[in-house]
């Protein structure tokens, strides 16, 4: 869970996994895309994405892809939230979220 | 062919044997998957499907086994009971299971869905490969994966 919490302690790596979770399953150069950031700076910020298990890679055809692995964020959410809090948390959130985007 | 849309990965503390044992036999998925069992004889090109534990008339998802090759990778088709007859409705699992030293690794692929399945996807597996490697784990599954699935909680998720 350390690795996590490191992982997600960066903004541009929680940028990544946005971009991820925009559009699943990129490669490097279309992670890269539209980004300050360089080449060598994402491939690192992957690295430690992928080694704290937050993106899974896969092969396909000659290509490398990215997936956001959103499953240990959901057992973090698991450990610290009971059941029957799950539901006021969602209408909590989506309140939030509601409320926000009509004001902006 | 279509890159997959979704790839889930977890690692687990157990062993290939039971975990492949863990998706297919229904005492072990009733404590991790909603209450539910997955019914089938396993051969490739023989029907399966998920449905509740105790009512095997409440089928939730249908499909074929197109791989079935113990204890190290299962291929499913998946449909929607009402819409397995229209072919652009069938998505495709796969269960890829990696055995490492000391842990074993769960890569689940979902293929060929369609944008009706993306948010109960999204919803759904990060929180079932959760619960059963708590249950591989610990022998016990988290309490709220034994119920019936709530499904206000369902549809309040699909979009994390």
């Amino acid at each position: 869970m350390d690795k996590v919490f490191k992982a997600l302690a960066d903004t541009s790596r929680r940028a990544l996994l946005d971009r991820l979770h925009a559009r699943n399953g990129q490669t490097l150069n279309e992670l890269c895309e539209g980004l300050s950031m360089s080449r060598q700076a994402v491939t690192k910020h992957l690295a430690v994405l992928e080694e704290a298990n937050l993106i899974a890679t896969l092969r396909h055809g000659r290509e490398k892809l990215h997936y956001l692995n959103p499953v240990p964020i959901h057992q973090i959410g698991e450990r610290w939230i009971k059941k029957f809090e799950q539901t006021r948390l969602a209408a909590l959130s989506e309140l939030k979220r509601k409320l926000e985007s009509r004001d902006a | 062919m279509r890159k997959p849309d979704f790839v889930y990965v977890i690692y687990i503390q157990t062993t290939p044997e039971k975990l492949w044992n863990a998706l297919i036999d229904p005492e072990m998925t009733r404590e991790y998957w909603w209450h539910h069992r997955n019914r089938s004889d396993w051969k490739p090109g023989s029907a399966w499907s998920h449905e509740n534990y105790d009512d095997p008339t409440a089928v939730d998802i249908v499909g074929t086994v197109i791989e079935s090759d113990p204890p190290r990778r299962l291929v499913l088709t998946w449909a929607n009971p009402a819409k397995a007859s229209d072919p652009s409705k069938v998505s495709r699992v796969t269960f890829d299971i990696q055995a490492l030293p000391h842990e074993v690794r769960l890569t689940v692929t979902h293929d060929e869905t369609y944008p009706e399945m993306l948010s109960a996807i999204s919803a759904g597996w990060p929180a079932v490969l959760s619960n059963l490697k708590t249950m591989l784990e610990t022998g016990r599954a988290m309490p709220m994966a034994r119920d019936r699935r709530p499904v206000r909680e369902a549809a309040a998720t699909g979009e994390v």
